[in-house]
Formats: C-alpha cells, structure tokens, sequence
C-alpha cells in the first residue's frame, strides 16, 4: 500500500496504536533521548526531550494540542516546530517522523 | 545630493549605550553611521534583572533588551566581544582590541564600571568572584551544582541579591558585612536591622562588623578569614562591595577623568565631540550607579547630539532603590540621614513589621526609607521630585497607615509619566494604554504585554490598583480573575456549570464552555479534572493526561529528571522489616540519597523513571502521595503509652485516619497532625487539620499551614471521643473538597470564608454534618487502588510511562 520506501535512514520506534493520544513516550536513540508525542490530530512528532530552560523531560508534560508544557517550570512548547512560545523564548531540536505501514519511524536527517 | 551620514561610535555595548542610541534613533533615525563596540560576547541585556536569573524567576534569554535583529533592522554595526583599546581624539577614530579602526564625528564613552575586587591575599584563587555580569551569574550557577558554600562580601544591595540568589541555587549563603547594619547606603539602623531579621529567616547568615583579612585555599578557595582571626569556610566567594567606573580607556586617551570621566551639563567631556553617559560618567562630583539616571542622561545627551535646544541641560538625578529579594519590600530615596535642620517622621509598627521614615528639611522631603510596606513610594518619590513644600500636610496624609488611606491607592495620584514598574521602566500611561488597547483584565496579561511586574513583583499591588481604577470599580477584579488563559471564567463559575450543565468530561467542559484553547492548559487541565472528580465520584473516570507528571507517574520530579519515592509509614510508624526493605531498594537500586522527610518517613531520592515499578514491587508498600493534591501524612507523637505527660493514643488515632483518608484527592495537599497533649510535638498547630490530646477530650485546629504564608491553625471544636472527631474530619474534608477552588491550601480556604461559616456548616448543623460525611463515604468507596501496586503490575502503563526504550537505524 505504502509507496514510501523504509531504508537505512529509518529508525524503527513503536507500532503507531501504541502511541495514545497525549501520553508522550521517551525513546534513546544511541545518546540522545527523544520525545515522540501523537497529537489529537492523530499527527506523530518528535522532540529532543530536554527543555530549553533547564533541561527537563518534555516527555513527562502535560500536553495540549500541538504544545506541551515542561513538567519542571511550565515552558510552553510547540512539538512541530520545536519552538518556545512566549513569553519565554528558544527552541528545541525536532526530528522527522513517518508513520509507515502502521508503525512510527524517526528519519535520520544528519 | 547625498550628504554623508554623521559617523557616530559608542564604546560600551550596555544599558546607557544603547538606551542613548535608541534615544538618537527617536529623534534622528537616518542621520547617523552607528558602530558599537562592546567588550562582551552578547547583544545589550538587562543587567538588573541578572539578580531575577540567579534567583531562579527568569532566563539569560529573558532579559536581552535589543536582539540581534534590532541592530541590524537599525543599520547598527556591532562587534561584540571586542573591546575599544585606543581612541585618537584629535584625529577622531578609535582601535578595537581585533584591529577594527572607526573613524567617528562623535563618540560615546558607555564603558560602564567594573566590580570592585578587594585586593586581599587569596582573592586570585578559584572560586572567588563578582557579581557584575552574565558570565559571573553563570559561574554561580555552576558552582551551585559541586559546592554548598557560598560567602558573600558586601551587605548591599548587590550582595545580599546575590546572596537570596544563593539559597535559592541550594547554597548556603554566608553574608559579611563591615558596618554594623545592613545596606547602610541606603537605609537606617532601625531598617537595616529589620532586613537583617527578616533574611536571616530566609536562611542567611551574617557576619555583621566583620573585616576580611584574607582568602584561603589551594588551588580553589576554601576559606575566608577575618581580621580578628575567626574563619569561615567558604567553596565559592562572591565580592560584592562596591563598582569602580571603568575609566582606564578615557584617561589613557588624555580624557579628564576623576573617580569617572568628568562631563559638563551636556554630558561632554574635555576632548571634543567625545562624551560621557551612565556609570562611567561623573557629572558634579556624582557617578551613578543605578538605571534612572543613566536613562535620564540619555535622553539630554541624543538632544545635545541632535543639537536640540535645551534649556538647562542635565541637572542631577535623584536616587531612589528597591530590593530585589521576594517576600522583603525595601525601598530608600534621596538622603535620608539625619542632621542639623533636619526632622524626621516615623512610623514603626512592630507587630506588623513596617517601618517608614520621611526626612524633612525646609518644609521639603528629602529623603524616605520604607520597609515592609512599599506601597507609598511613587507618591512620596513624586513630592521630592517636584520639591512640593509640605508644611500644610498633616503627618497622617504624608503616612497614611493601611488602615487611614481610605482606601485610596498611591497609583491614583500618580503623573502619567510616572514609572510604576522600576524594574523594566514600565510607566503609569503605558499600563493604562495597554489595558485599553488589548482590553487587558488581569495582572498576569499587563506583566505578558508590558513586561510591569515581570521582574521582581514589588509593583504587582499598584499594577493591581491601576487595573482596578482603568476598568471601573463595578469590575470585580479580584472575582473576574479567571482559572487560566483558555478562558473567562472563573473557579466558582465552572464549578457551578459542571453542576448545572451535567458536564461530564473535560472536553466537553472546555467545548461548552468555549475555551480558547481546543485542550486546555496546564493550568486548566488538572483543575477541571479534579473538579469533575469531586463532583461526579461514582462515575467519572480519571484523566491521567491532565494531571501534573508527579501525580501520573505517582513520584515527585526532581530538578535533574529522576524521582524521589517516599513509601506511607501509617502515623510515622515503621518496622525492622519495613526499614529492611527500604534499605534493600536503596542498595538495589543505588538510590543516591536517603531522607528522613518533614513529614515522619523516608524519602529515597534520586531513583531513575524506569526503575520505579520494580522498585516499587520490592517495596511493597503503599505509596506516601508525597507528590499528591491529596492527603499526604498523619503525624503524631509517641503519647499516652510511653510519653510522661500524654493524655491520649496520639498513634491510634493518627494511623486510624491515615488508613481511612489516605489517597483521598482534594483540592491542595492536605496535612494532618495529633498530638497527645499541648505541648504539641507533632506539632498540630501548623497543620490542615490538626488535632491536640486534653485530658478527657481532643481539641481540632483547621487551617494551619507551616508553609509559604505561615498560619496558625484556628480551634474549630473540642470533643470528647476519637469516632467524633472522625466524623468532624470527614465533614471538614468534604466541605473542603466541594467547596474550595482547585490549589486553594486550607489556610487560604478559611481566610476567604471565614471561621464562623465552616462552624455553621458542619459544627452546628448536625444535619449537614451528617451529609457531608456521608457524601464523603461514597468518595472514599470511589477512591483509586494503590497506584504503585497497581502501576507495577501493569505492562502497558510499565511501557508508556516509564520506559526509554532503546531504537536504532533500521
Ligand atoms: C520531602 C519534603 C522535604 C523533606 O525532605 O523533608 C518536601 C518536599 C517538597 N515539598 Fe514540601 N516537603 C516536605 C515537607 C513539607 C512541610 C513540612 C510538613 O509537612 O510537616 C511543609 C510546610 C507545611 C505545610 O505544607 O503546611 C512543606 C511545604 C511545601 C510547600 C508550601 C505549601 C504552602 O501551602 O505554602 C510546597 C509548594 C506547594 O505545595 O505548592 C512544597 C512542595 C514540595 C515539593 C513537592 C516541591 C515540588 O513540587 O517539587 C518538594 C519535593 C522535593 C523533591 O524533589 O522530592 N512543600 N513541605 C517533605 C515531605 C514530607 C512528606 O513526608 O510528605
Ligand atoms: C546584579 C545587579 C543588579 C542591579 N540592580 C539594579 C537595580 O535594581 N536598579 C538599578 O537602578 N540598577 C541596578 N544595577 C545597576 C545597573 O545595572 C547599572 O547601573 C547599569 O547597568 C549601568 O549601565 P552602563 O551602561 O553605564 O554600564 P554597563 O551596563 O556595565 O555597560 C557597560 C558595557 O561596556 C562594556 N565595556 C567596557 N569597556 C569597554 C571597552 N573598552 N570597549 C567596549 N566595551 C566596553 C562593558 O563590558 C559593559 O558591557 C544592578 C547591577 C547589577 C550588576
Ligand atoms: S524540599 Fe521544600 S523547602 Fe526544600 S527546596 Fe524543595 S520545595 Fe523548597
Ligand atoms: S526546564 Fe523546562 S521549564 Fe524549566
């Protein structure tokens, strides 16, 4: 069905009926650890799960659309773009994602 | 024709440089060439609000004043990190540090100053610093995380920042000081004391009087000496004792300076087109060190640049400071010594700790000094500006008490112009406009449009006040304040339409009830969901997404993203076998630290989000809801059994009611304590509900709080058997949870309806008393199961919450 083809950029995460709605899971890619959030749109995005402020688990946040707020000082953050909403400023490293075939992939970029 | 644009340079890439430039670019925005050389690596920040950084309520981010975009949107050449080190004034160009040479038509000298370092044995090593800019705030921060001891140097308004900042980075903060009283530029003996009291509470402690002799240490510092030989140790020293204007640059380059570089009313110096503004400036003797003044020099120095006609020039500033330090309102002005002609007026009120003195001389003020209540301080700031003679006012117009203001707050009086937010120069009129503008109702939406009372929040009351008077007093602010940004509406009134409405789900809440944002806050999320919990027990079923992360993963976050794990010890009671346990975990699971908590058990902290379930299966104990909005211990005391002087079984009937209320949520956490008789031990007076053993009776205090705003318990009843006060305790509770709003603590709960009506409701109204004890039956028939035992055993909950699951490339 899918025309997408899986190659070595691929990284296999979990199956997508896996991932609820709101509840983010922390993936470890080699050293990094990713936060990879399903959205009421049913959308998947991935997010360096390290706040921008002092480095809190965004996968441990409360999540509200496309944002999530930092479980250790409330940063707002768009899981999309990565970006920190205001009044508070930064941004977070977003990863590419697939849903392929019924199960959730990270493309690596690098 | 083109005319040549006017070169302009500025040497100091700070708040006088640039609040000059922006000033120029107001009046002339396309008739100067700007270059800006600043000595360190960042575009201009607000170097006021590092004080708020270190103290852990903003970011580095937060207070960069002009972003890189602005230069460059304002054609402004900037080069950061290189420092101006010639300046040729008879052929007018300056030398960076990298090579850059600048020709210029007109130079600003805005080199600031630098800290002042006593020059004492030791003062070289590691670990001794200043507080002056990013990188000093930085290094603090780093060494918050290796070491524990900080001593500052310096009882002024820097050190004791810095030192409040300290605490909060988990230090310890040593404060010395060479006077006898605290920031005695700024404040009186009475004052300073005062403050001294009230940080020392905070946990700081003093040296007063004290000379430093030397700084001992190997590589890094390990102590500090005084001259009459005592030591203190020390693994970080903040010098905070003074600023030197930096002045090395102009004087090398044949500019006049004294103890700064010496302008005229025009803020000119001796060498042609060059001049002077902000700290490193003297104008009259006087080198300012605060933002006011440089501001106000600012501004006559673009009209001078612009060739403006001025009618006199610069003329001096008044210098007026607050303290920076939450929970302390300090402010000082002008001079306020003592002296021949001089009289002063004093108000001292002891048990509320204000204290205000007004210095008059000629029938003028000339200098204030207010601690504990700043609320005067615009109004009596304006009368000294404007020099208004006062021999007319009476003593009680000039400080007025609470009580006699007639209610009538200082910002109605206020000038337009007059700033209101000191911290981020916010004024009167421009509050006033937003809240027209962007039809503002709240505090928290005038600090997000106007950055007032961003900062250190010792504006937020007359923010408060202005909003009250801009909208009219039939808006009732106090009521209108809405439970988040998603909405209007406030706690009482969601409630009530959850009731009405039938409302059964958080989204269908937020759906009805129009929210502006589709899912809420989380703000919203975790209040909602309470409220539907409270309000349909039996069948509502839990949202765990809306709830905080320490209440989904049932352990309390730490800084560093690993869980602490407090196990319930029924009425702070425990066993050989249970401290086997907990020591088996901590060896297991190499838990970092133990602690014996405030609350009468153990707290394993440290322990790595997917260890939890299993450590919590080893356990096998129930969980201490030390994260919860929920009941969280019972103290008690030994009593009757072995204490010579108990009266009652202070540990049977503490474990009694934690095993019957235990996971029972509320509306904020709720703490209990019984003691056998009322010497208090378990320490009853300070808590939710605390209950005191008489001979032959037990007496109930309710409202109690030990912590952020300290409340003694009031008495609420005396009875004579331990089912009765089950009862009341039932009752209470489910008033509580009916009733409050959603993180309303018990204290601030009875402050809002008072005693009597708690009295009313369950004390003397046995009906009621009875129902609500009922309906509180149904809730703890609807409580959850222990949430570790169940966690534990659930795989796929095990998978979502706490896994890390380990993928690679495909
Ligand atoms: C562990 C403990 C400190 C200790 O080592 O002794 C503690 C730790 C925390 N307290 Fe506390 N409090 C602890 C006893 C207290 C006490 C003393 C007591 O209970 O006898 C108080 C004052 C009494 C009171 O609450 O009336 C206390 C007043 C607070 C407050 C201020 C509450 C208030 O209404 O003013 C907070 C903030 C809050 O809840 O919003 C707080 C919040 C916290 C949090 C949960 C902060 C947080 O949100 O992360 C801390 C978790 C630390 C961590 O990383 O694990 N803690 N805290 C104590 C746990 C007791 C227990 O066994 O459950
Ligand atoms: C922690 C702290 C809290 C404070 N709190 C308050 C407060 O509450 N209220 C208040 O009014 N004031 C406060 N102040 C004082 C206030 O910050 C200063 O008065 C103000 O910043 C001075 O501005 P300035 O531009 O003169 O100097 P600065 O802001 O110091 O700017 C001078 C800049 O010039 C640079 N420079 C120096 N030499 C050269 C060179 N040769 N070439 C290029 N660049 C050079 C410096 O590196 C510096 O960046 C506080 C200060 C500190 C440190
Ligand atoms: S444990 Fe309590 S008092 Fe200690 S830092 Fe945390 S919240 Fe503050
Ligand atoms: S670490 Fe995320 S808000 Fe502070």
């Amino acid at each position: 069905m899918s025309s997408v083809q899986i190659d070595e950029k691929h990284v296999y995460v979990l199956p997508f009926e896996e991932l609820r709605v709101n509840v983010p899971r922390e993936i470890m890619w080699g050293e990094t650890s990713i936060a990879v959030f399903k959205t009421n749109k049913d959308e998947v995005h991935a997010i360096e799960n390290s706040c921008p402020h002092r480095g809190g688990p965004l996968s441990q946040g409360i999540v509200s659309g496309d944002h999530v707020f930092c479980p250790l000082h409330d940063w707002k953050i768009n899981v999309t773009d990565g970006q920190v909403q205001a009044p508070d400023e930064g941004c977070v490293k977003t990863f590419d994602t697939a849903i392929i075939d019924g199960a959730v992939y990270l493309i690596d970029n690098a | 024709m083109t005319t040549r644009k006017e070169k302009l340079v500025v040497v100091g890439n700070g708040m006088a440089g640039v609040r000059t430039v922006e000033e120029l670019l107001k009046r002339e925005p396309n008739r100067f060439d700007i270059t800006i050389f600043g000595k360190e690596p960042h575009p201009n920040y607000n170097r006021i609000l590092l004080s708020s950084v270190l103290q852990g309520d903003t970011s580095v981010d937060d207070i960069i004043l002009n972003t890189y975009e602005w230069y460059e949107q304002n054609n402004i050449t900037l080069f950061t990190g290189d420092p101006v080190t010639h300046i040729d004034t008879k052929q007018q160009f300056v030398i960076s540090e990298q090579g850059q040479k600048v020709a210029y038509d007109h130079l600003i000298m805005a080199t600031g100053s630098n800290p002042f370092m006593l020059p004492l044995p030791g003062a070289d090593l590691e670990g001794v610093i200043a507080f002056r800019d990013i990188e000093d705030c930085e290094k603090m921060i780093d060494a918050a995380k290796n070491y524990k001891k900080a001593v500052v140097i310096g009882g002024g308004l820097l050190g004791l920042e810095a030192a409040r900042g300290l605490l909060n980075l988990n230090m310890q903060a040593d404060v010395v000081h060479l006077e006898h009283y605290l920031m005695e530029r700024q404040l009186d003996e009475t004052a300073g004391d005062m403050l001294r009291d009230e940080l020392a509470s905070q946990g700081m402690t003093f040296h007063m009087g004290k000379q430093t002799k030397q700084i001992n240490g190997k590589e890094r510092v390990q102590a500090i000496q005084f001259n009459d030989g005592e030591i203190v140790e020390a693994d970080l020293v903040v010098m905070a004792v003074g600023i030197k204007p930096n002045v090395a640059l102009a004087a090398d380059s044949g500019i006049e300076t004294n103890r700064a570089i010496v302008v005229n009313d025009f803020l000119e110096t001796s060498a042609p087109n060059v001049y002077a503004v902000g700290e490193c400036a003297e104008h009259n003797g006087i080198a300012y060190g605060l933002v006011a003044p440089l501001y106000e020099q600012g501004q006559v120095l673009a009209d001078t640049i612009c060739k403006k006609e001025q009618v006199d020039g610069y003329k001096g500033s008044l210098m007026y400071t607050q303290l920076k330090v939450s929970g302390v309102d300090v402010f000082s002005a002008g001079d306020f010594r003592e002296g021949e002609g001089k009289k002063a007026i004093r108000v001292h009120d002891e048990f509320e700790g204000i204290y205000k003195k007004i210095m008059v001389k000629d029938d003028k003020i000339t200098g204030v000094v207010l601690y504990g209540d700043t609320s005067d301080s615009p109004r009596l700031l304006d009368m000294m500006k404007q020099g208004e003679d006062i021999s007319d006012m009476s003593k009680a117009v000039l400080l007025p008490s609470e009580d006699a203001a007639g209610g009538q707050s200082p910002v109605v009086n206020m000038e337009p112009h007059e700033t209101v937010c000191g911290c981020n120069g916010v004024s009167k009129e421009d509050i006033v406009q937003a809240i027209n503008q962007d039809g503002l109702q709240s505090v928290e939406e005038i600090k997000q449009h106007t950055n007032a009372s961003r900062s250190c929040g010792g504006c937020k009351p007359l923010v408060a006040d202005l909003l009250q008077e801009t909208l009219g007093s039939d808006v009732d602010i106090a009521q209108a304040e809405p439970l988040c940004g998603c909405t209007d509406l406030s706690h009482d009134v969601i409630q009530e339409a959850i009731k009405s409405q039938m409302l059964t789900n958080p989204r269908e809440v937020m759906n009805v009830l129009g929210w502006e944002n589709e899912e809420g806050c989380s703000k919203c999320r975790p209040a909602i969901n309470y409220y539907l919990n409270v309000i349909h027990p039996e069948s509502y079923e839990d949202d765990d997404r809306s709830r905080f992360v320490n209440e989904r993963v049932h352990a309390n976050i730490q800084n560093d993203g690993t869980y602490s794990v407090v196990p319930r010890m029924y009425g702070g009671v425990t066993n050989a076998e249970q401290l086997r346990k907990i020591a088996d975990a901590a060896d297991k699971y190499e838990v970092p630290l133990l602690k014996v908590t405030g609350g009468q058990r153990i707290d394993l902290l440290g322990v790595n989000k997917e260890d939890l379930p299993d450590m919590w299966a080893d356990l096998d104990m129930p969980s201490g809801y030390a994260y919860g909005k929920a009941i969280r211990t019972v103290k008690t005391c030994v009593g009757e059994d072995f204490c010579r002087f108990g009266t009652q079984d202070s540990i049977g009937l503490g474990m009694k009611i934690e095993k019957k209320f235990e996971r029972l949520s509320t509306p904020h956490k709720v703490k209990m304590a019984v003691s056998a008789c009322p010497r208090n031990c378990a320490e009853s007076g300070i808590k939710d509900i605390g209950i005191v053993g008489v001979e032959g009776a037990w007496e109930m205090y309710v409202g109690g709080n030990g912590g952020v705003d300290l409340r003694p318990g009031d008495l609420l009843t005396k009875v004579e058997t331990s089912e009765e006060v089950m009862e009341i305790i039932s009752a209470f509770l489910q008033f509580y949870r009916e009733d409050a709003n959603y993180l309303e603590r018990t204290s601030h709960w009875i402050e809002r309806k008072g005693l009597d009506a708690i009295r009313d409701e369950i004390i003397d109204n046995m009906e009621m008393r009875n129902v609500y004890a009922e309906r509180m039956e149904t809730a703890l028939e609807h409580k959850p199961e222990d949430p570790w035992h169940s966690l534990s055993h659930n795989e796929k909950k095990r998978q979502e919450l706490f896994e890390r699951k380990p993928v690679e490339l495909v």
